[in-house]
């Protein structure tokens, strides 16, 4: 067990060090000096050249990577000029509206998927599953952004029942934040719920001809408990593991999410980022998203163990 | 015409929906190939005087903000985004089953490309895409560049896969030992027999192709505003959403339509191709 750790976490940081690599070099290679872009079109040739070696930025690109690095292990991912406050300080501050918008959309896209799945699955050919079935289609082929528009325009305009957009005002409580993040919420738990209720329809058709549930029926158990004690467990892997894959997807969801319903989130920070060119935070950020990547991975194969007795490593 | 291909259109077109998909997909390319001859008026031609219209009768989706037919707005916006989707297609597929291919047969290159690939499947779709967008600069050809480089590690994984199962099969070895050179096998002997995964991932990467350009075109990181695409459309009409929803409705419409077009023959190909997960999804 501990050597299987041991070797997935060091598999975990090559693939981060590729990562770092990946955008780093990239980002050197965009137009424009660095430098220059920080300071915007007043800078003269002599700031420019004080922020370079300010910066290292006057260094060969290899130095200034392993230097880069060096500072990353350190949990240091730089200095955005634009918003005068180190990367990392900038990423704590607009965790919050990300991971709990997150987290909502992962429980309404539960909520939605695993029991429309198993029932898809138990009716099979009815017209219940062919409803789920085609609504989970039609669910995942949906622009979010458009989707957001379509739920402001319905949900928050027309019957005022969600505040249109934002995050409050700054000294609101968290119970107001929160209020703002429900519409969010559903439009990325609605697209999102698609693959799960794909993924536990096929777990449970899969399951549903199994021996063993014949057995629960044969000594007389209820269709419910059959379904939901006997069925229901041994789907939890593959269901936990697409829970897992929806988390990571949900990631990349909310920044477009966020942008339509203007919250001040991660994927604010990096659209806005990446649209004044602020290379550290657009590096800083990738970086993060990709360790909280792999380590949903990781975590996911940690709580197969849990579930599944059978799985050992 | 010849029979087998008949007979595979047959069994697909036999379900209706997967039909139905085929020709919503078809109308859409005839609308983007002849949008010059096929759309009522210039999608550029500014009538302020008649800004903001309703559908009706002379502009069928209405106008946009500065006077504009949106229904040949929406028809020049097929040429744009599916272009770019079907661009997107053909480089991540060529590319991804060149380098599945090699990582599948040559064990040696298989980690050096698989970490690769397991690096750029770390980052969202969307993230990477605008990221790769801000280092090459927005434009119509950077964005099909960018979303290739999304996409790739995708058929890399499955055309890998393949190849690892047929590599192993009496037929690659037999060839081997009448001297059959690799690039031989490769070509002639492993990229038949994994072609219908890639036509069927070649219909999904369409899908999401188009999906994310209008997600990047959204979020203002895409193609430039100026060309209608569905994406610059619904970015631009989302101010006067309150007031003229068309603005955004019937782009949007377009993409869920295209998209789940798209998914359907991508399924009905997938069921048809492979009987294994016929029962299962």
């Amino acid at each position: 067990m501990l050597a299987h750790l041991g070797r997935r976490f060091a598999g975990l940081l090559l693939v981060l060090f590729i990562v770092a690599a990946l955008v780093f070099f990239l980002t050197r290679l965009a137009p424009g000096d660095p430098a220059a872009l920080m300071l915007g079109d007043q800078a003269t040739a002599e700031d420019i050249a004080k922020l370079r070696t300010a910066y290292g930025l006057d260094k060969p690109l290899v130095v200034q990577f392993v230097l880069w690095l060096k500072e990353v292990a350190s949990g240091n991912l730089g200095h955005s000029i634009f918003l005068q406050r180190p990367v990392t300080q900038a990423l704590l501050e607009r965790a919050e509206p990300t991971f709990f918008l997150a987290l909502f959309s992962l429980a309404i896209a539960t909520a939605i998927g695993v029991p429309a799945g198993i029932a898809s699955a138990v009716w099979r050919g009815r017209p219940i599953d062919q409803a789920v079935s085609g609504l989970a289609m039609l669910a995942a082929n949906i622009p979010s952004f458009w989707l957001g528009l379509i739920f402001i325009q319905l949900f928050a305009v027309k019957l005022g029942w969600f505040p249109v957009a934002g995050y409050g005002s700054p000294e609101a409580g968290l119970a107001e934040r929160l209020q703002h993040l429900l519409l969010p919420s559903a439009v990325l738990g609605v697209v999102n719920s698609a693959l799960i209720t794909r993924f536990t329809r096929a777990s449970m058709l899969d399951i549903l001809s199994a021996d063993f549930l014949r057995t629960a029926r044969a000594k007389g158990l209820s269709e419910r408990r059959v379904l939901l004690e006997h069925a229901f467990r041994n789907i939890l892997v593959p269901v936990i593991t697409v829970l897992g894959l929806t988390l990571a997807l949900l990631i990349g969801g909310a920044i477009v999410t966020e942008t339509v319903f203007g919250l001040p989130g991660i994927g604010n920070l990096v659209v806005s980022a990446v649209l004044r060119r602020d290379y550290p935070v657009i590096q800083g950020a990738l970086l993060a998203v990709a360790a909280i990547y792999v380590l949903i991975n990781l975590l996911i194969d940690l709580i197969y163990t849990l579930v599944d007795p059978r799985v050992r490593y | 015409m010849n029979s087998p291909v008949l007979a595979f259109c047959r069994s697909l077109f036999r379900r209706k929906l997967v039909l139905v998909a085929t020709l919503v997909l078809l109308i859409a390319f005839v609308l983007a190939v002849f949008a010059p001859w096929l759309s009522p008026f210039d999608p550029g031609a500014m009538r302020v005087v008649r800004r903001l219209r309703p559908p009706g009768e002379v502009n069928w989706f209405g106008t946009d903000e500065l006077g504009r037919d949106i229904f040949s707005r929406v028809v020049w916006g097929a040429r744009a985004s599916l272009g770019i989707g079907f661009s997107v297609v053909v480089i991540s597929i060529t590319l991804g089953a060149a380098l599945g291919l090699v990582a599948g047969y040559f064990k040696r290159l298989d980690g050096p490309i698989m970490r690769l690939v397991d690096a750029l499947m770390s980052l969202p779709d969307i993230l990477l895409a605008i990221f790769l967008v801000a280092v090459l600069g927005a434009s119509a050809g950077n964005v099909v560049l960018a979303l290739s480089i999304v996409y790739t590690p995708r058929v890399v994984r499955v055309i890998r896969a393949s190849t690892l199962v047929v590599r192993e099969m009496p037929f690659v070895e037999s060839a081997r030992s009448i001297g059959a050179s690799t690039a031989r096998i490769l070509s002639i002997h492993l990229l038949p027999n994994i072609a219908s995964p890639v036509l069927v991932q070649a219909t999904f990467i369409f899908a999401y192709a188009v999906l994310a350009e209008t997600g990047l075109s959204f979020l203002g990181a895409g193609v430039p505003p100026e060309v209608p695409t569905w994406g610059t459309m619904i970015a631009s009409g989302q101010q006067f959403a309150d007031d003229a929803f068309w603005l955004v409705a019937f782009p949007g419409l377009a993409i869920v339509f295209v998209a789940l077009s798209l998914q359907i023959v991508g399924d009905g190909l997938r069921d048809m191709l492979d009987p294994r997960l016929r029962k299962a999804l």
